[in-house]
């Protein structure tokens, strides 16, 4: 049986769901920040935006990724124009692509906890000579960071299960673009039960422990709350 | 107030069945390569005998699942050999009906009019930077590419180049879409019915390359409407339906 192929895209589904939670991260939290205090008029449409592949069937947005990618794409050419070349059929194209798809699971729950946090532990921090950076980076991150750390493993795990974005824009290539959900696929189309079964079984037990984890991490959280800003105010 | 609304609508969809159930309805499930030349036969098959068609278009492996699972389909027009064979023996489906419908031809595909030429020799070139095939495990038109390939002896030397499409309709799109220069198709995808030049440039892989893709028709033997299934499925080697299937590029 092909092991060495299941595993090889389990170590690229790996791979590419921690590239593209770290990557989201970085973007997803000023991002949040933005959406949390803003009040400008692009609010409501950039929050749809994100929001968008939660509705889109994955299908259709890898479909249009592929058009757009593509070299009669704007996107396409643009990326040729820098000397990039093609991003379809590659791993810089596979985290793009799963960035856009997985960006709502991370910019909304930062978001929330960053709304929750309020704007009352800020204003106390101000009083103290804390400037923009130090509120953010020592008051608000702190206060939010359940919010982060869910985001975290919903981006993460929301990555490791995408499938209709990767079946579109991939090529099935080993080593670059076959993950898991794409050797799985592959497998029951094949009819390759047995081997279909044992990848399953390995991204429901996966699946499974991560929900369990951001359940078990939510109840704690009000405690967690509470205590936090004596652990802000001791850095 | 739903109630009122609900009344005349009840009637309407009573009126409809009564209607439909003059004729027979069949489900047929179709392998995707043979989508277009399938809503082609079973517009005149619905002219010609009153029984109504309903087509689904899909991967031939997954239609196998679905009708192990005991999905309503009466007629399976595969893409392989394999999959009804196996289906008859597993008394999924009538054996006696299975028989072979269309065989298809693969051809090196490029949407650029100048990139391929009449004996494939640009599969040796560094004109092109991606080669869409599909998968031959999961595709026909996928095994007999690899075939293709095996017998050129080329198989080591694209396989860098090689991006694998899960089914000969991607293969296709990855193409059309121009995110491959060349691709491993049917003639059925590219040939325009009205028989005028395939659009692009093409090479007509010679069919010693390559061993027949033979694609099989059954009817499943859960089928509440065999008769009309029945008469479906011979209604493939009709002239009618083989005028047709030759105009999408198939023998038989």
């Amino acid at each position: 049986m092909d092991w060495a192929a299941d595993l090889q895209a389990v170590a690229l589904t790996l791979k590419l769901a921690f590239v593209v939670t770290a990557l989201l991260l970085a973007l997803g939290t000023p991002l949040a920040w933005w959406l949390a205090h803003t009040r400008s008029r692009w609010k409501a449409p950039l929050a749809a935006f994100i929001a968008l592949p939660l509705v889109l069937p994955p299908t259709v947005l890898g479909f249009y990724l592929l058009m757009l990618m593509g070299p009669h794409g704007w996107v396409g050419e643009a990326t040729r124009a820098l000397g990039i070349g093609l991003l379809p059929f590659s791993f810089g194209g596979l985290v793009i692509a799963s960035m856009l798809y997985s960006m709502p699971f991370v910019v909304q729950p930062i978001q929330t906890a960053f709304e929750a946090v309020g704007a009352r532990p800020l204003e106390a921090a101000a009083t103290l000579r804390a400037g923009p950076w130090q509120r953010f980076a020592f008051v608000a991150l702190p206060l939010a960071r359940r919010g982060v750390v869910t985001a975290a493993v919903l981006g993460f795990a929301h990555t490791v299960g995408e499938f209709g974005v990767v079946l579109m824009i991939g090529g099935n290539i080993p080593g670059a673009t076959r993950v898991i959900s794409t050797q799985l696929y592959s497998h029951v189309e094949a009819l390759e039960y047995p081997a279909a079964h044992r990848l399953a079984a390995v991204l429901l037990v996966f699946s499974f422990a991560v929900l369990l984890w951001v359940y078990r991490l939510n109840p704690r959280g009000a405690q967690l709350a509470a205590t936090a800003p004596d652990a802000a105010a001791h850095p | 107030m739903t109630l009122s609304l609900a009344r005349p609508f009840f009637a309407l969809g009573l009126a409809a069945l009564t209607f439909a159930a003059r004729a027979d309805e069949i489900q047929v499930a179709v392998a995707a390569n043979f989508a277009p030349a399938a809503q082609k036969i079973a517009a005149r098959f619905e002219h010609d005998t009153g029984n109504t068609v309903k087509l689904s278009f899909g991967a031939t492996g997954k239609f196998y699942a679905q009708i192990e699972a005991g999905a309503p389909f009466d007629v399976l027009l595969a893409a392989d050999q394999a999959t009804p064979a196996k289906l008859a023996a597993e008394g999924k489906a009538t054996a006696a009906t299975l028989h072979t419908y269309a065989i298809g031809r693969l051809v090196l595909w490029s949407a650029d009019p100048a990139l391929v030429d009449g004996q494939g020799a640009v599969l040796k070139s560094d004109k092109w930077k991606r080669l869409s095939v599909a998968d031959a495990k999961l595709a026909p038109y996928g095994q007999a590419a690899k075939e293709t390939l095996a017998a050129l002896k080329l198989t080591d030397a694209v396989q860098p180049r090689v991006v694998t499409a899960e089914n000969i309709g991607q293969a296709l799109q990855f193409v059309q879409s121009g995110n491959a220069e060349l691709g491993f198709v049917a003639l059925g995808q590219v040939q325009p019915a009205d028989g005028s030049k395939v659009p692009g440039s093409m090479w007509l892989v010679p069919d010693n390359l390559y061993a027949p893709i033979k694609q099989d028709v059954v009817v499943i033997a859960a089928t509440k409407v065999s008769k009309a299934a029945t008469a479906f499925v011979d209604y493939l080697a009709s002239d009618t339906a083989r005028a047709v299937i030759k105009a999408y590029g198939y023998s038989w």
